[in-house]
Parts: structure tokens; C-alpha cells; sequence
């Protein structure tokens, strides 16, 4: 691998990583959420470096856009107040604790990455996905048994999707006035729809 | 893709060598799921309700909320519950069959289309009553019915872990909706929000199930799965067992067995009342349609693993189901309990993994559907606005001011317990059960499970303890001094309540009197799985008798 990849993969690496502490210790949730999206994007940044383009684009998208655009609302529309008085309260101990496994753990992982078992394995199965994928491009893979082998699945998930924000909307919709009680008048018409197209 | 063709390979060769059992004359057509214009053919009706379910939402949206939209909204979905209704007989004439791939195409799944249709009609046609006394104005409520009747079909058609997840999802989603759709009332939005946590929490185990079971088999295909175990003698190895256990978890959820059945009463409870109806009979019903599909297809290999987990389940189910219902108040509640001791019952067809098991299933489970849904029907006929009398002492000499309705209750309460003769089919429904259970086999060596049948009798008598409690009152006592549901001044049940009630109790008492229909019906509609040898599912119908 060429200089210039590992400076890229050491660069994302790291700010993944600090990114990710300074995630963990914002008090703030609207800052912990901004960071989180520095994360997602240099996770992406890694995909693209795995050969992965697809997925890191889907990445960005679904990741950092989408998911973190709805976590921001939430926290923004649920409006908690103080940051200092909702701010994770626990003591010390469990940040030496939390500190101290995700050190054991990284260090399980350097001292299994020289002997990596499993990855021979995967390697044969990954080896017909990376052709297909060096000829097709990285989408193709993806794409061909969504829309063949997954059709009808593919199909009925937007209808679940459909379901659901059909019933989404009439829940959360403002109530009629005229629906104000049981056994109301008969005849009177709502006034809360969206369509008045009559 | 190598996986495909070893199947395919697979079932060519059995196909040669074992002719569909039961399959009708060679001049059916027969469908190759794999080209997609086929796979549309052969969802027909689950097309034709789906197509018709997007133009009525539309139309639901297009016009400010009123009674007569939601009526008519309603009056529409009815109808196109009937002319799906009119597709899925014609499929089942036509006696059409298919190659292997994601869903199945056989009389099990038109038979179990007929349960939920059924169950749906009688819900939309409550609904447009109940929704108009109860001030409820969105005719979305019919809509989200229709959706959730369509993921039933996906349901009873999957015959791919992830169309059976997607339909359970479909159809989830539609009811935690309509669970909460009376949005005046604090208890249905409790018990919406409770259904939908549980819910969720329950689609976790299903899914985490599902890919384990991928992970084991390289496949979510149901038929791919059974071979694969079988060809590798995968049963017993951790993987799958954990997968099967979880799966299990998650359909004990959706068909509220016990020790899963806590969010069952609260919902039950909170629901408005046709809603409730919807989800005793018809989402019960499919989820126990998709499960014996997958434990049938699937895990018939994997017997000894389950068989033990299952027997608990549906001894526990029947015990605690009928004992908690002895001291329910509210008729809700105890209709709640009632339905969770019959999924016990219907457990039991599933344990007995014969065919007979499969068939006894599926007429328990028209008996039960029917007789839920007259029981729901008439609460609804007997209810005022806002629902305040659903204590059991509110039925009190129902006899003496509505004896139609008081009759219909008998009726339908007698059925549920196995009453011959004026409980219609469901003494039929019980002593199938009871015969399936004793002629239980696997692996075709006779294993009768003589401790559940002699369990189905036992917990019937308990039942009898709450089921003719709510006989004796409306008969037995005077109207209570405030009038209670017998006697308040409610307006007469609207025209469609009736017709529900009518048809319903009918069918009870007529299929009670002449059974052979239904019994040829779901004796010829038991699931055949056409790709592989099984010893759980032979050819062979029910002895005539």
C-alpha cells in the first residue's frame, strides 16, 4: 500500500477516534450529536478506503444525514434544558472503568490482527464479491439481488413503509374540532384535513 | 447461488420421483416464482386488495373528515374485502400451484385468506357503526384494517423468513395504529403504546431469530431451510436451536401465549371494541398461520428441539388463560383472557405436527374466529357512547329487554367453550383438537399427547366457570336498577352490527349442524410442502367419518 493510503487511513483513524472521546464526554447533547456526525463521516472516509464506495456513500447518507438529522429534532423538539442537569451523572469510577475496557479491548484486537483466522475464510467469499464488483462497480452487487432475488421483500417494505406513515400522520394530526366528542351532531364536517380538495 | 441450485436440483429430483401429494389435475397452472410477471400472478388477490386499499386511502385523504366520508370510506372497504374475497375462491378453484421460491401458493393459504377476510369484513362492517356513536371521524381507520389485512396475506402466502417478517410487520404497524385510534381515550392510547413497545421488543427476538437461522442455513427460504437441516443435520447444533428458541419467543408474542401474553388484556381492554375483535380472531390467526408454516416447513427436522418448549407453552397457555379469566370483571378483559387460553388450544395443533394437527388447526380456527367475532359484535351492539358498561353485571336480564342479542352471546359464549349442538361448531373444533392430539406422531412413530388432551378438557371445564357466568347473568337476573347495558336507552344497533351478528351466529350454528363442508375444506387445505419428503405432513386427509 502506497504512503499516501496509510496517511489517509492513520488521518480518518484518528479523528474517528477523537472524535468519537469527545462524543462520549460532551455535555451538551446538541454537541455530542455534531460529533457524532464527524464519527460517521470518517467511518465513511474508511469504507471509501476499503474499496467500499457504495457503502460508504450510504454511509453519509443514511447515517449521518438522515439518522442524525432525526436524533437532532428529537433533542431539539423534546427541548430537556440544562445540559449540566441532565448530563450523565455517573462518578469517576465508571469513567476509569469504561476507559480501562475499551483499552483491553484494543488490545485484544492488536494482539489477534497478526494471527487474523477467521479472515482466510471470509477472504474466498469476499474474493467473488470484489470481482463482481471491480467489473460491475461497487453498486451492482447491491442493486442486482434487491432488484431480482429480494423483489417482493423490496416490494412490501414500502408498503409497510406506506402503512406506516399513513398511520403516522392520522394519529398525530390535530384533533378536529368537531370531533369533539362521542354522539356529536351528525353532519358536521371536519375542518383538520390536509386536502381540502372538495 | 450455489445454495439455489443445489436446492433446485433438489426438489427437481423429489419432484420426479414423489408426485404432489393431493395436487389436482396436470392442467393447473403452475407458477415460476423466479420471473417477476409470474410472482404477480401469483399474488393476485394480495395485488388486488393492495391496489384497492392505495385508492381508498387516497380517497380517504381527499375529503374533510365527516360521517358520511367515514361511512362510505368504510361501505367501500367492505366491499373490496368482498371481491378479494371473490379472487382468493377463484385462486383456490383454479387450484393453482407453484414452483418453489419466496411465497407459496396452495390451499392452506387461500383457506387462511378466507379466515382473515372473513374477520376483517366483520371488523370494517363494526367499525362503520362503532366510529360513527363514538365520534371517531377519520376514515383512515378503515384504510389502516385493509393494511393490516394485506400484511395477514403476506403472512399466510410467505413462505421466506423475510416476507413472513415484513407481513408481520405490515399487519403490526396497521394495529398498533387502530389499537390507539380512538385518541379521546387515555386507556387506548395506553394500551397502543404498550402494544407497540411490546411489539417492537418482540419483532427484536423474531429478527435476531431470523439471522441466526440465516447464519446456520445460508438461506431465509423456508423449504431451503428444511433441507438444509435436514441434508447437514444441522438439528441440535446451537445455532439452530437458539434461532428456533427465538423465533418461538417472537410468535409466542404475536399470538399472546403464556408466559408472553401480558400486553394481551391491557390492549384488549384499551382498543375500541371491533379493533379488539380484529385482534383476537384475525391477527391471532395469522400470526398462528405463519407460524405453523415456518415450525411445519421448516423446522420439522428440528422436532425434538421444540417439541418440549411448545408442549409447555400451550400447557401453560390453556391453564393460566382460563384460570385468570374466572376472576375478570370486565367483559373485555375476560373476552381478552378467553382468547388467550384458545391460543393454547389451537397450540396444540401445532404440536401435534400431523396433518390432521394442520387441519384441526385450521377449523378451530374458523370455529374461533366466528365465535369472536359475534361476541365482539354484540358489545358492540349492546355499547353506549363512550363505552362505560363493560362490567360483566351490566349484561344483567339482557334476556328480558334484547333476547336476539342475549341469544347471539349464548351462542357465541357456548361455542368457545365446546358446547354441541348450541354452541355450533365449536364442541366440532375442540374434539378435533382432542383427536389430533391423541394421534399425534413424529417421524411417523405414534406419539399420542395424552397430558394435552386430557389438559383441553380439563381447562374447558374451568372455562365453563366464566363462559355460562356471563349466560346465567343475562338470563338468570333481573336489570339492574340503573339499567346497566340491558337495560339503558342506547339507540338499536346500527343495520351493519346486526348483519354481523346475524351472519356470524348463523354460520356458527349452521357449519355446527352440517360440519362436513368445513371439515372436507380444511381437511383439503392442511399445507402440502411439495419439495421435500416430510413425515409431518402426509398426503392423507381426514378419515371421513
Amino acid at each position: 500500500m502506497t504512503l499516501f493510503y496509510h496517511f489517509c487511513f492513520y488521518l480518518f483513524g484518528l479523528v474517528a477516534v477523537a472524535s468519537a472521546c469527545v462524543f462520549v464526554t460532551r455535555k451538551s447533547p446538541v454537541a455530542a450529536a455534531l460529533w457524532l456526525v464527524n464519527v460517521l463521516f470518517c467511518i465513511a472516509a474508511l469504507f471509501v478506503l476499503l474499496d467500499a464506495q457504495f457503502i460508504g456513500a450510504i454511509q453519509v447518507l443514511v447515517y449521518a444525514g438522515a439518522i442524525m438529522v432525526v436524533f437532532l429534532f428529537v433533542i431539539m423538539l423534546l427541548n430537556l434544558g440544562e445540559p449540566a442537569r441532565i448530563a450523565d451523572a455517573r462518578g469517576t469510577l465508571w469513567y476509569i472503568g469504561a476507559g480501562g475496557l475499551a483499552i483491553v479491548v484494543l488490545a485484544a484486537m492488536m494482539v489477534r490482527l497478526p494471527h487474523p483466522l477467521p479472515i482466510e475464510t471470509f477472504r474466498i467469499a469476499a474474493d467473488s464479491l470484489v470481482t463482481e464488483a471491480r467489473a460491475t462497480g461497487a453498486v451492482a452487487p447491491v442493486a442486482v439481488p434487491l432488484f431480482t432475488e429480494y423483489l417482493l421483500a423490496f416490494e412490501v417494505t414500502s408498503v409497510l413503509l406506506l402503512a406506516a406513515v399513513v398511520g403516522a400522520v392520522v394519529l398525530g394530526r390535530k384533533r378536529n374540532e368537531s370531533d369533539a366528542g362521542p354522539a356529536s351532531q351528525p353532519g358536521t364536517a371536519g375542518t383538520g384535513t390536509a386536502a381540502h380538495a372538495r | 447461488m450455489s445454495g439455489g441450485s443445489v436446492h433446485q436440483a433438489l426438489s427437481v429430483a423429489v419432484s420426479q420421483a414423489v408426485p404432489l401429494p393431493g395436487s389436482p389435475a396436470a392442467v393447473a397452472p403452475t407458477f415460476d416464482l423466479h420471473i417477476p410477471s409470474q410472482l404477480t400472478l401469483a399474488l393476485g388477490p394480495d395485488i388486488v386488495l393492495f391496489v384497492g386499499t392505495t385508492v381508498l386511502m387516497l380517497w380517504a385523504a381527499w375529503r374533510p373528515d365527516s360521517r358520511e366520508h367515514q361511512s362510505n370510506v368504510g361501505r367501500a372497504s367492505l366491499a373490496l374485502v368482498f371481491v378479494t374475497m371473490a379472487a382468493v375462491v377463484g385462486y383456490d378453484l383454479a387450484h393453482v400451484t407453484a414452483g418453489p421460491g419466496v411465497i407459496a401458493v396452495d390451499a392452506f393459504r387461500w383457506a387462511s385468506d378466507l379466515i382473515f377476510l372473513a374477520a376483517s369484513a366483520g371488523t370494517i362492517a363494526l367499525s362503520i357503526d362503532y366510529n360513527a356513536r363514538e365520534g371517531i371521524l377519520a376514515a383512515e381507520s378503515h384504510v389502516m384494517v385493509l393494511f393490516a389485512t394485506s400484511g395477514m396475506m403476506l403472512l399466510a402466502a410467505g413462505r421466506d423468513l423475510m416476507i413472513i417478517f415484513l407481513g408481520i410487520e405490515l399487519m403490526s404497524v396497521a394495529v398498533y395504529i387502530l389499537a390507539g385510534f380512538n385518541r379521546r381515550s387515555a386507556r387506548s392510547a395506553e394500551g397502543a403504546l404498550k402494544y407497540f413497545l411490546l411489539g417492537a421488543f418482540s419483532t427484536g427476538f423474531l429478527l435476531y431469530g431470523i439471522a441466526l437461522i440465516y447464519g446456520a442455513t445460508g438461506s431465509t427460504n423456508l423449504t431451503v431451510i428444511g433441507d438444509r437441516i435436514h441434508l447437514y443435520s444441522l438439528a441440535g447444533t446451537p445455532l439452530v436451536t437458539v434461532g428456533v428458541a427465538l423465533i418461538l419467543v417472537g410468535f409466542a408474542f404475536k399470538i399472546a401465549a403464556v408466559p408472553f401474553h401480558m400486553w394481551a388484556p391491557d390492549v384488549y381492554e384499551g382498543a375500541p371494541t371491533p379493533i379488539t375483535g380484529f385482534m383476537a380472531a384475525a391477527v391471532k390467526a395469522a400470526a398462528f398461520a405463519a407460524f405453523l408454516r415456518v415450525w411445519l416447513e421448516a423446522f420439522g427436522d428440528v422436532v425434538y428441539q421444540w417439541h418440549d418448549a411448545m408442549w409447555f407453552l400451550a400447557i401453560l397457555t390453556m391453564l393460566a388463560g382460563n384460570v385468570v379469566a374466572l376472576v375478570q370483571r370486565n367483559i373485555k378483559r375476560m373476552l381478552a383472557y378467553s382468547s388467550i387460553a384458545q391460543a393454547g388450544y389451537v397450540l396444540v395443533g401445532v404440536v401435534a405436527g400431523t396433518t390432521l394437527g394442520a387441519s384441526a388447526f385450521l377449523f378451530f380456527l374458523a370455529a374461533y374466529t366466528l365465535a369472536t367475532l359475534g361476541a365482539f359484535a354484540v358489545i358492540v351492539a349492546l355499547g353506549d357512547a363512550g363505552e362505560t358498561q363493560l362490567d360483566i353485571g351490566d349484561y344483567a336480564g339482557l334476556w328480558t329487554t334484547r333476547p336476539w342479542l342475549a341469544a347471539a352471546m349464548t351462542a357465541c359464549m357456548l361455542s368457545l367453550l365446546g358446547f354441541p349442538i348450541f354452541g355450533g361448531i365449536g364442541f366440532l373444533a375442540k374434539w378435533y383438537m382432542l383427536q389430533a392430539a391423541l394421534e399425534a406422531s413424529y417421524f411417523g412413530d405414534a406419539k399420542p399427547q395424552v397430558e394435552l388432551a386430557v389438559m383441553i378438557v380439563v381447562t374447558s371445564v374451568i372455562s365453563a366457570g366464566y363462559y355460562l357466568r356471563l349466560v346465567t347473568i343475562m338470563f338468570m337476573r333481573p336489570v339492574r336498577a340503573d339499567g346497566g347495558a340491558a337495560g339503558n336507552a342506547a339507540p338499536r344497533a346500527g343495520h351493519l352490527t346486526q348483519w354481523v351478528v346475524g351472519v356470524s351466529v348463523a354460520l356458527l350454528l349452521a357449519l355446527g349442524l352440517a360440519p362436513a363442508y368445513l371439515v372436507s375444506w380444511t381437511a383439503k387445505s392442511a399445507p402440502v410442502i411439495a419439495n421435500r419428503p416430510t413425515y409431518l405432513l402426509p398426503s392423507s386427509a381426514i378419515p371421513p367419518r
